[in-house]
């Protein structure tokens, strides 16, 4: 029989409001083996944590029940004390009273039966708990970035300073991401491309970063430290190592249908592209889906023209092996589509743009040369209507639940720009709220409305009608002079709602990360653990997380480098050692373990054993405990109930289960 | 068995440590109730529960088990709630053949960001337990006279 | 019941999901006619003053087109709200008009239900 020591926090009143902390130690002492119970208002504090030190030393406790908050908070705390005083670690457990009680019940009476209850259950559990001691494994220098955006330019740069080598994986054929494809940024409305080609140029030249663009993850095995990452090169079709980025190529080739992917389809392309100027690398590809050489075989122009000879239409995608010790999900966001709207006539009418074809629009690189004009007929327009919350903040099956949060920042600054260039077209914004919150943001926004004369209406529009003139007539209502508004527009600008890259879950099933209902990677806590992923040695940054504006992004990103070099910076982590482990008397290697492992840690291994006094050789199964991370499948499947998991054992769990049905 | 107006059934849920125990935790610090019949015990992953664990606990006396792991493609350890998945539908259909009805068992995807789910699952699995009543108790044959 | 618990039970719509958008009132075709706005009307609904709407002519005008209930964003969809608030009106206002077995008679297969329902109750007054 264990001796065991029970501390009850009150949590300040997060507890002992709702859980009568006194009768808890009461009923715990009354549990076998319990030789000390106790309650303190907060047993994490320093305060806390000493009582318990002496509670081991005075009354030499071998297990420790800590009647707290989740042991997603404090289990770490509690270990470490208990290690410090002797004690080893894994002799501790939780009972979560806080989140799993105080918190949801109101009637006094009924939680503290049930804090009772959860304190035997983990009072039944520590007398089985074993002395565990952690295994080392070693540390990848190497960290991966997924996303070559703004978020995953400086998480990588941020890495890379700090002396460690980081790949650059970037789907695209060149790193920039959604913010080379901005005008101008809120609220200093610098040049977006200004500030973001010195980082593209500094990544390029960095000599830690390898940058592997038209490129994707493909596979991802292994764990914290030690990634296993195959990637995928896709054929180029043009060797990165002979071209010279003269351009003739692009400039010669026939093929010159496809829609530019960075002009968000409002022109064209030719087969053979760099998507825009400042691309880096600045190497084109051949899209093999428009390039008549590799459709037909007939054609070869790009080739002729090439004097570097760099075009090879014979290239093959390419598997890359590498290893990792971290890797960084900054896959970023794209606009959602719009079919499902059709009442604002986007589908419709050519001058229903988004914002981001607009941010095309003004650009001097973008299809009308930085000219705001209808694409229709090419005129000026006169009036322009935004409308805010195109798929934001629904609640139906059309759109998302969340804010974008950056719609309501840029559309301002759209709306500005475009008084300031063209003091003679008038900006309408149909809102429902103007969310600014952020350094400058408000004052940004109030200078839109006093010294631009932009006009804000509050309401939501419900119609756009195009009309046979060529006008959009926009059916909006203004809610504080409670009337309906009939408004004639030249344009349409729709704050659409943004959403995770759709690759996010992919990448996220790869990396077994958890990713929530809106496809956004989900952090291993909302507010202390912001840039982490629940499994170790994912990290997140930028709107893959959430939504997120550019200054909110390079902070995350550099929060994220942080958390990576923190990792990197380590010889050896400490393993879980939760792990598997075969009664060699009861396995008869049957192999079904090894089976449903997704880690291959199982092997067999043929040993001799002693098995109530008469000695053979068996094929036994042996767990490797560095790969095995302690999920138990093969613990159920075993079927002579040789198996058993470290920590979560058959008996500690029933004997939680008996203590709960008790 | 009488069923008086303040039976309190006995319901032990599984949750997974990677979605549905921080589900739980989430549900807690938002406050979002359920009733406190409901025990959470954690696992390491959905596939750690083994069907003897559900037996034991009916045979100990409880009224319902419910079994919590993350999304199908989104487990922690890639494939372990499919496991949990299948020796569950086959477990439960054979305690339902054993006069444990199909209400007292139960399977969800509860994911880390999914409080509010967590919060009506167990509303919505203790009010079914609650209308079947007190459970059978599975006996351990072996131990009779 | 309250009144306004009988009106969500008849609409089976939540309408404190509402975020006064006024996307109903943009879209709204008899809005020039209503004294209390489709947008307001859900309003008056949360807080509880159905005295409010009893007395105005909104319901009455409200044509059941349904384009608020098609571009609600939180699935407020204040057409039925007004047609459950009309349905309650009646309801309070006791037994006129036309009696059940009247109606047989007085439908045309050409026109849809839905509309009949809307008509009888406006304009059986």
């Amino acid at each position: 029989m264990k001796r065991i020591g029970v501390f009850v926090c009150h949590c300040g009143s997060n507890i002992a409001a709702t859980v009568d902390v006194k009768k808890v130690v009461e009923m715990a002492l009354l549990e076998q083996g319990v030789v000390h119970a106790e309650d303190y208002p907060y047993m994490c504090s320093e305060a806390g944590q000493q009582r318990i030190a002496e509670a081991i030393r005075e009354k030499q406790l071998e297990g420790i029940v800590v009647c707290s908050c989740s042991p997603r908070m404090h289990e770490a705390t509690f270990r470490k004390c208990a290690e410090r005083n002797g004690l080893n670690p894994y002799l501790v457990e939780i009972a979560n009273v806080r989140e799993h009680c105080s918190w949801i019940h109101k009637d006094m009476q009924e939680a503290t039966q049930k804090a009772v209850i959860l304190m035997r259950a983990a009072v039944a559990k520590v007398h089985l708990n074993t002395p565990l001691q952690a295994g080392e494994s070693a540390v990848t220098k190497r960290a991966l970035v997924i996303g070559g955006g703004i978020a995953g330019i400086q998480t990588a740069l941020d890495i890379a300073d700090a002396g460690y080598p980081v790949d650059i994986v970037e789907k695209e054929p060149s790193i920039g991401g959604r913010m080379s494809q901005l005008d101008k940024t809120f609220p200093t409305l610098d040049c977006s491309a200004c500030i973001l080609t010195p980082k593209m140029v500094e990544a390029a030249a960095h000599e830690n970063i390898t940058i592997h663009t038209w490129s994707e993850v493909e596979k991802v095995s292994g764990f914290v430290g030690s990634f296993t990452v195959e990637i995928r090169k896709k054929a180029r079709y043009v060797n990165m190592d002979k071209c010279t980025g003269c351009g003739i190529c692009q400039e010669k080739c026939p093929s010159k249908k496809p829609l530019s992917e960075f002009n968000r389809g409002l022109n064209t392309r030719t087969a053979i592209y760099t998507p825009f100027a400042q691309a880096i690398p600045n190497v084109p590809v051949i899209d093999p889906n428009a390039c008549i050489k590799l459709k037909t075989g007939k054609c070869g122009i790009c080739e002729k023209f090439c004097q570097a000879g760099a075009i090879d239409y014979t290239q093959k995608d390419e598997i890359l092996t590498q290893q990792y010790g971290a890797i960084v999900v900054a896959t970023g966001f794209d606009t959602i589509k719009l079919d499902k709207y059709g009442e604002y006539a986007y589908n419709e009418s050519k001058d229903v743009i988004t914002s981001l074809e607009l941010e095309r629009i003004m650009n001097a690189a973008g299809p009308t040369k930085g000219h705001l004009e209808r694409l229709s007929d090419g005129k000026a327009p006169k009036e322009i209507v935004f409308i805010q919350c195109v798929g934001s903040r629904c609640s139906d099956d059309r759109g998302k639940p969340y804010c974008s949060k950056i719609c309501c920042m840029y559309t301002a600054k759209h709306a500005m720009l475009i008084r300031d260039k063209y003091p003679d077209t008038n900006v309408t914004v149909f809102y429902i709220d103007v969310r600014t919150p952020g350094k400058n943001f408000d004052e940004f926004y109030r200078r839109a409305v006093e010294d631009y004369g932009v006009n804000y209406v509050k309401g939501q529009v419900g119609k756009v009608a195009p009309q046979p003139d060529g006008s959009l007539l926009v059916h909006g209502v203004d809610l504080l002079e409670n009337k309906q508004i009939l408004k004639k527009a030249d344009m349409v600008v729709l704050a659409t709602a943004i959403e995770p890259n759709p690759d996010a879950r992919k990448i996220a099933t790869m990396l077994t990360a958890s990713i929530d209902t809106n496809n956004f990677l989900t952090e291993a806590h909302p507010k202390l653990r912001p840039v982490e992923s629940p499994t170790a040695g994912v990290f997140l940054s930028g709107v893959a997380q959430g939504p997120k504006d550019i200054p909110e992004t390079v902070a995350q990103a550099g929060a994220a480098a942080v958390k990576v070099i923190g990792l990197l910076a380590k010889d050896k982590l400490k393993t879980n050692p939760c792990t598997a482990k075969a009664d060699e008397l009861r396995c008869n290697g049957c192999s079904q373990c090894a089976n449903v492992c997704p880690y291959g840690a199982i092997s067999y291994e043929t040993r001799q054993v002693n098995d109530h006094g008469i000695r053979e050789d068996r094929r036994i199964a042996v767990v490797n405990s560095a790969l095995c991370q302690g999920c138990g499948a093969c613990t159920v499947t075993c079927p002579s109930g040789a198996m058993d998991l470290q920590g979560f054992s058959n008996r500690q769990i029933i004997a939680e289960v008996d203590a709960i049905c008790r | 068995m009488p069923v008086t107006e303040n039976w309190k059934p006995t319901i032990v849920a599984f949750c997974c440590n990677w979605c549905s125990y921080a589900g739980a935790d989430l549900a807690g610090s938002s406050r979002l109730a359920y009733p406190a019949d409901v025990k959470i015990i954690k696992v390491p992953c959905s596939c750690r529960v083994n069907p003897m664990f559900v037996l034991r606990a009916f045979e100990k006396g409880a009224d319902g088990v419910i079994l919590c792991g993350c999304h199908p493609g989104d487990c922690h350890y890639s494939t372990g709630n499919y496991y949990a998945r299948r020796r569950m539908t086959l477990l439960f259909s054979m305690l339902d053949y054993l006069g444990i009805e199909d209400g007292r068992t139960r399977v969800e995807w509860v994911s880390a960001a999914e409080g509010v789910k967590f919060s009506e699952t167990m509303n919505s699995f203790v009010e079914t337990v609650r209308a079947l009543g007190p459970s059978v108790r599975l006996g351990d044959l072996r131990c009779k006279n | 019941m309250s009144c306004v618990e009988q009106i969500k039970r008849i609409s089976g719509v939540e309408p404190l999901k509402c975020m006064k958008c006024g996307k109903c009132s943009a879209s709204c075709p008899s809005f020039n006619e209503m004294d209390i706005k489709p947008h307001q009307f859900v309003t008056y609904v949360i807080h509880d003053d159905v005295q409010a709407l009893a007395n105005s002519r909104s319901a009455w005008k409200c044509l059941s087109c349904f384009a608020c209930i098609e571009r609600c964003p939180r699935n407020v969809q204040p057409g039925k709200i007004i047609d459950a608030a009309r349905q309650l009106l009646i309801r309070q206002r006791g037994q006129e008009g036309l009696s059940a077995d009247v109606i047989p008679q007085l439908l045309d297969e050409e026109t849809p239900q839905q509309l009949l329902m809307s008509a009888f109750r406006k304009y059986r007054r």
